[in-house]
């Protein structure tokens, strides 16, 4: 004997949708942190630079985030985007000075093909000789880093040898919004939007959530594979070249440690490590999230060295959220299932 | 299953047996190569060895350490690790050791933690001169000091008390936390600041590791947790330029004095636009050339680093070691908008 | 007359159409190879590389490798249950900040060493917990703790090192065998080593590890208690590290938050290149030490070669995605000759006349 419920209004599922979406607790807890420095110091927020730097300096971390959640939710991961942000910083710096009078498009061009580039090895080797992700991206990571200290020596990029244009667009703003920040944000909504609505992108979810069904459904895997390392590899490209914008000054350790911030960030923001779920706009938050706990620490009269540990647990704290939701989830599955047998 | 166990363990054997055979192989290896204890090996190769590589200040240091070996025809070489930590360098020495160079000339990460390596390599024969940054006495041979260090921290203390009014906040920005010039300063500046710059606060020292990036990112979080901050010092060439770049497109600009030790080509856009008004330091490039100079001096056995010892340093002139086995280049010197233009390192 | 019955009985394969002499069966395997190119770079390197063949480049190798030998010995048996751990590293930091600080608190080494060992364990079971009981996957979880772990060392210390200890074990750490130029720390290797050994491949616990290498489900079906191996395996992981944290301090005489950062790469890389699979259910213990060793040499001789230091890095590098990519490879290749003991089977045909 089934029991009749009235079906939910549109709007009830809705909002219950927003609530309880995983983004916006995240979004939740970053206003809460934001507020909590703010209360302790108004000029976190309300200096021109204040705000400027919140919205700036997490930028870059935001491109190599949503590029490391397309990859993690086709359920791989790639560890070598730290180094491929460093090699494009450093190529940046480069063409400036061998090629004197280069326009600044071309440099963003060269930069987001080069990364491509280096996006498309790794994604050839896990797509075609099917090796895990987490080897080929732990071994890419190793060998062009290598290859950028190799080619940078002791030298590194001054300032002083980027044209003006260019590094202004480090610390420019256009409506109190820097450009960086802008640039990010237009290339979240793109990704975004053509991950949610592109059959390609719905691909990607599929293949993340069971490759072999999707390998059997017909899914050109190898394509989608090949296809979320080379935009993974390119935002990491564009990121390097803005990073030269933003710090002027590159060497060969620039973006050390950046794959393990963008995979943190990405998981906090609710993509979970296993493939098939989460979306962009989680990992953009949680990049944004990650940076703003660095420097609000100290205001709230934390060191900041303890910030490593605060991003540790969150990222545990995201896992096993995830999994408590998984396993809530599937019973409720079970539970209709049963209840309609 | 029964195969591979079988096949495992016949291997695991195997590869124990060999592994043993080669490195009884190692240990039989002919004990040739140069390097005895005691007098010099009379090989003038010298290897300079700075904090980290990529560094403005080090590349001018042995660049002036390159033209001193050129000209008593020695071999020069420059390694180092890519960050500012003691057990980079440790390594490093570990390698010049066993190639028996005749000298290393080191700026070193921490006073202590090297002190093993070096007097490993001391016994193998290799003479080690300290400069710019020391190691504790008994573990190096002569140490080349670039000025007082009462100088250099009270030359940042009155160019920081000058320009903020001697009164208000200020912070320092340092290199990494072990480095024993850094610290020594620190220590000096604040007994200065205690004992004549009663109205200034010392609020905090930040430390930028040396890396760009990180003295930028330490540098705004300082603007963004003390909004009446006065003023910056930053004794370090990588800090001070850092901080100049932040400030210059900050609000800060001219609000926010700051000053330090740098060299005259990366500040001299921040002191023509006003970023800075001045700061210090010496000639790294004197520094270097002085330094190999006593390398070789070592080397060729001419001094053993006692007291009294003189040696020619070649454009320099000649030099006396001092107490504790130091040598002292000279004073620091102030470079402000009248004569940074006057100055290419 | 034909003989139908016997035309018709299908050509059975025995064991011998498959099998191999000992002798090929070893030569032909990965860790012969791995073994051999050691042999062959340490050969390259005695001609080609001055200073090399000076007894102490044994030494400054084995100091240099010993917390990569170290780790080693337990990741493999961990990667061999088709699970990782990243967070070796950051437990090495850890018990080092810790006897750092506990020394310079006061404490003498010894407690302080006996207190890092226990972070260490603590660490490992932690890690245990969250892969076998909450069951989260180890891949996310050590992610996870690698950070925790470095962000606890770097804030208990900040950037600050410890430096001064006792000199007794300073000198213990870096102390040779007497007679030889080889570190005593080998002895401490080799001690582990057959430890682990006789627990792979002599104890039902090691098949316990093989089989659920192999497929999880049915070593749990066969009685293997399957969650208590994998946490057994992370605790045994974390004190391994902690130890090889405890080397590493008093050899470089330095205890750093940032101390090791990037060995859990190093460690990884010697195992793959040895041989384990990332699948797991196979690999030996061997591979993995050759494959250390390996990396150590070319890393020595590229270093007294006056190489930049980071080439080793691109070839480590390389190193690793090539055997990866080569087991994968080779894995295809065997498949696609269908013929495993390389003879032809008699054709089924009954026409025998």
């Amino acid at each position: 004997m089934t029991t009749v419920t009235a079906p939910e209004s549109r709007i009830a599922r809705t909002v219950r949708a927003i609530v309880t979406a995983r983004e916006t607790g995240i979004l939740l807890a970053l206003i809460i942190v934001v507020l909590a420095a703010t209360i302790k110091n108004p000029t976190f927020l309300f200096s021109s630079d204040g705000f400027r730097d919140l919205l700036l300096t997490p930028s870059i971390l935001l491109l190599v985030a949503i590029g490391q959640a397309v990859v993690i939710i086709t359920r791989n991961v790639d560890l070598s985007v730290g180094s491929t942000l460093g090699l494009t910083a450093y190529l940046t710096g480069r063409l400036f000075i061998d090629v004197p009078g280069i326009p600044i498009v071309a440099v963003f061009l060269i930069g987001i093909v080069f990364g491509g580039l280096l996006g498309l090895i790794n994604g050839a080797l896990v797509a075609f000789a099917k090796v895990p992700s987490l080897v080929i991206t732990l071994g890419t990571m190793y060998a062009f880093r290598g290859i950028n200290v190799l080619w940078a020596g002791s030298d590194r990029i001054n300032s002083s040898d980027m044209p003006k244009d260019f590094l202004a667009l480090g610390t420019q703003s256009v409506l109190f919004i820097p450009v960086l920040t802008i640039i990010a944000i237009v290339v979240l909504v793109v990704a975004a939007w053509f991950l949610r609505n592109k059959r390609a992108g719905r691909e990607l979810y599929a293949i993340g959530s069971d490759p072999d069904a999707a390998n059997l459904y017909g899914l050109k895997v190898t394509n989608r594979l090949l296809g979320a390392f080379i935009l993974c590899g390119a935002l990491a490209g564009l990121a390097g070249v803005l990073w030269a914008a933003r710090y002027g000054t590159v060497n060969s350790q620039a973006g050390t440690g950046f794959e393990l911030q963008a995979v943190g960030a990405a998981v906090i923001g609710g993509v979970a490590i296993f493939g098939g779920s989460g979306s962009l706009w989680g990992a953009a938050i949680g990049a944004y999230l990650l940076f703003t706990i660095n420097r609000a620490l100290p205001i709230l009269g934390v060191q900041d060295f303890w910030q490593r540990a605060v991003v540790g647990v969150l990222i545990i704290g995201a896992i096993v959220l995830d999994r408590l939701l998984a396993q809530r989830q599937a019973r409720k599955l079970v539970e209709a299932r049963d209840s309609n047998g | 299953m029964f195969g591979n166990t079988r096949k495992a363990r016949i291997g695991a054997i195997a590869g124990l047996a060999l592994s043993v055979a080669l490195v009884a192989t190692g240990c039989a290896a002919t004990d040739g190569g140069s390097g005895d204890g005691g007098e010099g090996s009379g090989e003038l190769s010298v290897t300079f060895l700075p904090k980290n590589l990529g560094n403005a200040y080090f590349d001018t240091s042995y660049d002036g350490g390159k033209e001193a070996i050129e000209e008593f025809g020695g071999t020069a070489a420059e390694v180092g690790p890519a960050t500012g930590s003691p057990d980079g360098q440790v390594s490093y020495i570990n390698t010049l050791a066993q190639q028996g160079v005749g000298a290393i000339v080191l700026s070193a990460n921490d006073p202590t933690a090297l002190c093993d390596a070096v007097n490993e390599a001391r016994d193998n024969g290799v003479k080690v001169v300290t400069f710019d940054a020391d190691t504790s006495p008994d573990c190096r041979d002569l140490f080349i000091n670039q000025a007082e260090a009462e100088g250099i921290a009270k030359i940042q203390v009155d160019l920081i008390s000058e320009q903020i009014g001697d009164a208000g906040k200020i912070a320092i920005l340092s290199a990494t936390a072990n480095a024993t010039n850094q610290n020594a300063w620190i220590e000096l500046m604040e007994t200065e600041l205690a004992a004549n710059h009663p109205n200034i606060e010392l609020v905090e020292v930040v430390y930028g590791d040396d890396d760009d990036q990180t003295s930028f990112d330490k540098t705004a979080a300082l603007l963004q947790t003390y909004p009446d901050l006065k003023g910056i010092v930053s004794p370090t060439t990588v800090g001070i330029a850092a901080a100049a770049r932040y400030l210059q497109t900050s609000e800060f600009k001219g609000k926010v004095q700051l000053t330090g030790l740098g060299t005259p080509n990366q500040m001299r856009d921040f002191v023509e636009d006003g970023t800075v008004t001045a700061f210090a330091l010496w000639n790294p490039s004197d520094l270097g050339y002085l330094a190999a100079f006593a390398a070789k001096a070592l080397i060729d056995g001419d001094i053993t680093g006692a007291e009294g010892d003189t040696f020619d340093a070649g454009k320099l002139g000649s030099y006396t070691v001092g107490a504790d086995a130091t040598v002292l280049l000279g004073d620091p010197y102030v470079f402000n908008a009248e004569n940074i233009a006057d100055f290419d390192f | 007359m034909v003989d139908i019955m016997g035309a018709l009985a299908p050509a059975t394969r025995t064991y011998k159409d498959y099998s191999q002499p000992l002798w090929r069966r070893l030569l032909l395997s990965r860790e012969a190879a791995v073994i051999g190119a050691l042999a062959l770079v340490i050969i390259v390197s005695m001609i080609s590389v001055k200073s090399f063949s000076k007894p102490i480049t044994v030494t400054y190798l084995f100091l240099d490798i010993a917390p990569i030998l170290l780790i080693a010995l337990p990741m493999t048996l961990i990667i061999i249950t088709g699970e990782i751990d990243l967070s070796v590293a950051s437990i090495v930091g850890l018990s080092s900040v810790t006897l750092g600080v506990l020394h310079q608190g006061g404490m003498p080494i010894e407690g302080a060493a006996v207190v890092s060992l226990l972070v260490g364990a603590a660490a490992g079971a932690l890690n245990g917990f969250l892969i076998t009981v909450v069951g989260l996957p180890s891949l996310a979880v050590t992610i996870g703790t690698l950070a925790l772990y470095r962000g606890l060392a770097v804030g208990l210390l900040g950037t600050k090192a410890v430096t001064e200890f006792t000199e007794f074990w300073t000198d213990l750490a870096k102390s040779k065998i007497p007679g030889t130029t080889i570190p005593s720390v080998v002895v401490l290797i080799v001690v582990l080593a057959i430890v682990f050994v006789v627990l792979l491949h002599f104890t039902k616990f090691g098949r316990g590890i093989y089989a659920i290498g192999l497929s999880p489900e049915t070593a749990r079906f066969s009685g293997i208690r399957v969650e208590r191996t994998k946490f057994i395996l992370f605790v045994i992981a974390g004190l391994i590290s902690a130890l090889a944290g405890i080397y590493y301090t008093l050899r470089f005489s330095s205890a750093r938050g940032d101390n090791a950062a990037g060995l859990e790469l190093s460690v990884i890389a010697a195992v793959m290149i040895g041989g384990v699979s990332i699948f797991g259910g196979r690999g030996t213990l061997v591979g993995p030490l050759a494959g250390a060793v390996l990396i150590g040499v070319l890393a020595s001789a590229l270093r007294l070669a006056n190489v930049t230091s980071d080439v080793i890095n691109i070839i480590t590098g390389a190193l690793l995605v090539a055997s990866v990519v080569g087991t994968s490879f080779l894995a295809w290749a065997r498949k696609s000759r269908s013929r495993p003991g390389g003879k032809k089977p008699e054709p089924l045909t009954g026409a025998k006349s």
